[in-house]
Formats: structure tokens, C-alpha cells, sequence
């Protein structure tokens, strides 16, 4: 009577191996920059100002992506942006995530006063127009990378608290938590054993898509000239610098938007990935 | 009448007022088998769910009495109630697809009950659950042991959770509906399955359905209820010979038999269904509420 669905080892998709492998080769950008940088990202060369990537004539050898107007190697900048991207990334992400979904849980599970407080929390949180706090928070607390952070936690965990919340309650009405609770369980350890491994594969999506976001949002912050100080790269100043000077060097504004637009594919790629993967009701 | 489980003048609220159940008394006798029976919306589920405390939040018992085995669960503290019922009780649940946790294999959901309620070892636990697997006529119990829900049938999953509820050797069991959501060709294995399991490890057993032809199978004895009321508590032979509630009777010609299957097909007449919410009325106003 066991039907055939458990027998299948179905091969990793080609969904997970393209978002999977661009963002192993970010990270491995991101820890080697220092040795694989061709340039230093910082050195300037006004004599080298806006030369073309290297498939363009006139070009110089060495800058791979061509240079900005001070004379900057677009690549090397790139490079050196990953690491504050990746870093925003996994520390504002994980947190957001830690945050929101603890909330959410304890909200769709326990109900009652604790749902309506968190709740009505989340209603007047969305409220807010998401990018305008962030600047507001980031004027406050002083620009650097802390506070991009903390921007992030703060503007983002209603996401998870709301999913998760669904689906917590979803999941709490189902007779196997009953069942845990009519066999002697506490409602916490019901919560953590039954209700958590089911709510996993959601907020591992989640979580994902939660770092394209703060990329994202770090970007944006950037192009606002409120991330970190102006000096080190990011790709959010890149783009803002090359948005000044797109007719005569498109290269300095394209890139970075590339290596953004592809890193945030990835992680919602990624996350859909897993969950279809790993989910076992899906499976 | 006095029994292993014993509910006296039960009565459950919405918290918005409405009365769920009104005053509901019944008994299962030690090692017994009592039917619970009644349309849908009477509130059968909701006597189980009370007596094993969990009632949807939106209720909450407002008066009376559960007995098990000798305390009355309500007047007990919570988490000592929470124990005691765990210890004492088990449940069959209506559906099998959602009965089981999705993200975990079957052994160790078995094994869970006997681990947290007997503390025995996990070998221990894992043995019993191989044999329990065996005795609801699992084919390869070792495997199902390392199977998840999903990859199992409707049928196999619900042999699955009868085993469970027997695991811990409670001495009350309470199926709510265990039949309704299979085919009707495994309801007739899961129901004699249900019966034989009852018989050998002599557990009491509530049995809530609607279907009174599966009650006449396996029951001793039987309470109907009618908008949260008991209206007629009786043994088995004597409600299937003489019905004395109208609405007992009703219910009997509305159930098809084997030899005329659509002959003796009679809804229930309205003048009962008035004068049974006469009654009801009558009760409310004599409970105030």
C-alpha cells in the first residue's frame, strides 16, 4: 500500500544548481577578494578614467570591467561590495528571521492575548512606509554597518511574523497536535517538536528571500549615500555613482546592477529550492 | 449507573454564550464499548475533545462533572489534569491525514507516547511499537516504522493510529469517528480491527459517530444526542427492539438496512424535530440559560 512518491530520489534541479553555484562563486569572491582582486578597489588613476570593459577597444589590460571616473577597478570594486552585501545578508537575515518567526510562532499557536498584542504590533508596523523608516532609523542611529542591520531587523520581521503565524495556526489545528497534547505534552514542547519542524521549510523560504531583501535594502541605502562610509565599496554607491555618468560609461552602472539583480534571483531561487526539496508533505 | 468514565451534567459554552452542551450526562462502564450517536452539529466531538481537554478555544466547560477512574478531571489542576489524561487516555482521531505529523517518520511517533508516558527505553519502545504495528495487521511493520505519513494510505495511516492509542495501554480510549473518512471497504476492517484490539487489551471505549449501523456492530451500549442533549441513554439490544425517545425512533427508520436499501429511507419527521427543540427549549429555560 505504500505508493511510490517515498522511493524517488529525484535529482537536484537546475534551479538550485544555477542560484546555488552563483552565490557559492559570490562567496568565495567575497572571502578571496584580497587575493583575487586584480586591483586595489581603492586606487585611483585619474589618467585611467572610464576605460571599457575589456571586449570593447581602447581598453587597458588588467581592468576586466573597465573603470569609473576616478579610475577605479569596476571588478575589484565589485569584489570588495560582495563582502559588506553577504555580510548584511546573512547577519540581518538570520536575525530578521530569528525575530519575526519566534513571534509568529507564539502568535498562530498560542492565540489569545499574546496573538493580539504581537498582532496589532505587526498592523501598525506595516503602517510604516518600509524605506522611509529605514532612512529615518539610519539618520537616528548614525550611518555604518550596525545600523544598516539593525534597519533591516527592525523594518523586516513583520514578514516572518505574519507567515509564520498562518501557518503556525494552520498547522495547530491539525489532530496530530491533539494527539501530542492528549499524550501528557506541554503546550511549549507541543509548539517545538510538532508545530516547529512543519513550519521549517516556510521560514527556510522565507529566510532566503529575506536576503535577497536586505541586499536590497542595503543597496538602496547606499544609493542614498546612508550605508557604510562613502569610501569602502558597495554596490548600491557603485550604482549610484555610475547612474551620473551612464552616457559616457555605461559599464559602471551595469555591473554592479547585474551582480545585484543575479544575487537576489538566487536567493529566492535557492529558498523555493529547498522547500521543494526538502519539504517532505511536498516531496 | 456509575462507570470507568462518568459525565454529569456536563455543559459547554462559546464564549459568546451560545450553549454547546447542555447538561450532558453519560457512562462507560469498565472494559465496555458506548456508542455516542447523533447528527452533525450535535455536539459529539465536543464531548470528547471535553473530556480530554482539548476543547477549541473559543469554548469552555461552564458546569459539571468528568469522572475518570475515580477523579474528576475538572476540579484537578491543570497540568496535573494534563498528566493524569495522558496517563488514563487516548484518542482515535477522525481523519488520518492530519492525525499524523507530516515532518516525522512513523516509529517515533509511536514510540514517543511510551517513552513521555511509560519512560520506558527507546529499544524498549520500539519493540512494542514493531509488535502493536503487527497485531493491526501492518505488512512489514519494520518498514512502515521508518516511513513517513505521506507514503502511506488513508487505511494504513489510520491502522497506524489505532496502534498508537493502544500503545500506552490506556484504560479509556475515545474514537471520534475512526471510520468516517475511509472507504467504505476499509471501514469494515478498521472497525473490526477497532473491536478485536478493544476486546484483547480490554480498554473502554467511546465511540462517537453518526453512523448507527456501525454503533449496532460494536457497541454495549449508547447515548443519542439531539442540539447537545442527551435524549435517550440505553443498552444496545433495547434501543434497536424499543426505541422510546421519538426521536430515537426516527433516527432508526432513517437508516437503510441491508435488505430494502432505499424502501425504509424516512427522514426525520419535522413534528419530532420540533417537539425534540421544544424540549431543549424547555431545558434552557429551566437551566437559565
Amino acid at each position: 500500500m505504500r505508493d511510490a512518491r517515498g522511493e524517488v530520489r529525484r535529482p537536484i534541479g537546475l534551479r538550485l544548481w544555477l542560484s546555488g553555484g552563483w552565490l557559492t562563486l559570490l562567496v568565495l569572491g567575497a572571502l578571496l577578494a584580497p587575493w583575487v582582486a586584480p586591483k586595489d578597489p581603492l586606487m585611483q588613476d585619474l589618467f585611467l578614467g572610464r576605460m571599457p570593459p575589456f571586449w570593447v577597444a581602447g581598453t587597458e589590460p588588467g581592468y576586466w570591467l573597465g573603470t569609473d571616473s576616478l579610475g577605479r577597478d569596476v571588478l575589484s570594486r565589485i569584489l570588495y561590495g560582495t563582502r559588506l552585501a553577504l555580510i548584511v545578508a546573512l547577519v540581518a537575515g538570520t536575525l530578521t528571521c530569528l525575530i519575526g518567526a519566534t513571534l509568529g510562532l507564539i502568535a498562530g499557536y498560542y492565540r489569545g492575548w499574546p496573538d493580539r498584542i504581537i498582532s496589532r504590533f505587526v498592523d501598525i508596523w506595516m503602517a510604516f512606509p518600509p524605506v522611509l523608516f529605514a532612512i529615518l532609523l539610519i539618520a537616528v542611529l548614525g550611518p555604518g554597518l550596525v545600523s544598516i542591520i539593525i534597519a533591516i531587523v527592525v523594518i523586516d520581521w513583520t514578514r516572518f511574523a505574519r507567515v509564520v503565524r498562518a501557518e503556525a495556526m494552520s498547522q495547530g489545528a491539525m489532530d496530530y497536535v491533539a494527539s501530542a497534547q492528549v499524550a501528557g505534552r506541554t503546550r511549549f514542547g507541543t509548539m517545538l517538536t510538532e508545530i516547529l519542524p512543519n513550519v521549517l521549510p516556510t521560514i527556510v523560504a522565507l529566510l532566503t528571500l529575506e536576503m535577497g531583501i536586505a541586499v536590497i535594502v542595503e543597496a538602496i541605502l547606499s544609493f542614498v549615500n546612508l550605508s557604510i562610509s562613502t569610501d569602502s565599496p558597495t554596490w548600491g554607491g557603485m550604482i549610484a555613482e555610475g547612474r551620473t555618468s551612464v552616457h559616457q560609461a555605461w559599464w559602471v552602472l551595469v555591473f554592479p546592477l547585474i551582480t545585484l539583480f543575479l544575487t537576489v534571483l538566487s536567493f529566492s531561487q535557492l529558498g523555493e529550492g529547498l522547500k521543494d526539496r526538502f519539504d517532505p508533505v511536498l516531496r | 449507573m456509575s462507570g470507568f468514565l462518568s459525565i454529569r451534567n456536563l455543559t459547554v459554552r462559546l464564549k459568546s454564550g451560545v450553549t454547546i452542551l447542555r447538561s450532558v450526562s453519560l457512562d462507560v462502564a469498565q472494559g465496555q464499548v458506548h456508542g455516542l450517536v447523533g447528527e452533525s452539529g450535535a455536539g459529539k466531538s465536543m464531548i470528547g475533545k471535553a473530556v480530554l481537554g482539548t476543547l477549541p478555544r473559543a469554548l469552555q466547560v461552564t458546569g459539571g462533572e468528568i469522572w475518570l477512574d475515580g477523579e474528576n478531571l475538572l476540579a484537578l489542576p491543570h497540568d496535573t489534569r494534563r498528566k493524569r489524561i495522558g496517563a488514563t487516555a487516548a484518542l482515535i482521531p477522525q481523519d488520518p491525514l492530519t492525525a499524523l505529523n507530516p515532518s516525522k517518520r512513523i516509529g517515533p511517533q509511536i514510540t514517543r507516547r511510551l517513552v513521555d508516558i511509560l519512560a520506558w527505553t527507546r529499544s524498549d519502545a520500539e519493540a512494542r511499537a514493531l509488535e502493536l504495528l503487527g497485531e493491526v495487521q501492518i505488512p512489514d511493520p519494520a518498514r512502515v516504522m521508518r516511513s513517513y505519513p505521506h507514503e502511506l494510505s488513508g487505511g494504513m495511516r489510520q491502522r497506524i493510529l489505532i496502534a498508537s492509542a493502544f500503545a500506552a495501554e490506556p484504560k479509556l480510549i475515545i474514537a471520534d469517528e475512526p471510520t468516517t473518512a475511509l472507504d467504505v471497504t476499509v471501514q469494515k476492517q478498521i472497525l473490526r480491527l477497532i473491536a478485536d484490539m478493544q476486546v484483547r487489551h480490554g480498554t473502554s471505549l467511546l465511540f462517537v459517530t453518526h453512523d448507527l449501523g456501525v454503533v449496532s456492530k460494536v457497541c454495549d451500549t449508547l447515548s443519542v444526542l439531539y442540539a447537545g442533549k442527551v435524549v435517550e441513554e440505553a443498552r444496545m439490544h433495547r434501543f434497536f427492539m424499543r426505541p422510546i425517545h421519538p426521536y430515537s425512533r426516527a433516527l432508526l427508520a432513517a437508516t437503510p438496512t441491508y435488505l430494502d436499501p432505499t424502501g425504509s429511507l424516512t427522514p426525520v419527521p419535522e413534528s419530532v424535530i420540533s417537539a425534540v427543540e421544544e424540549e431543549v427549549r424547555l431545558h434552557d429555560v429551566r437551566f437559565g440559560t
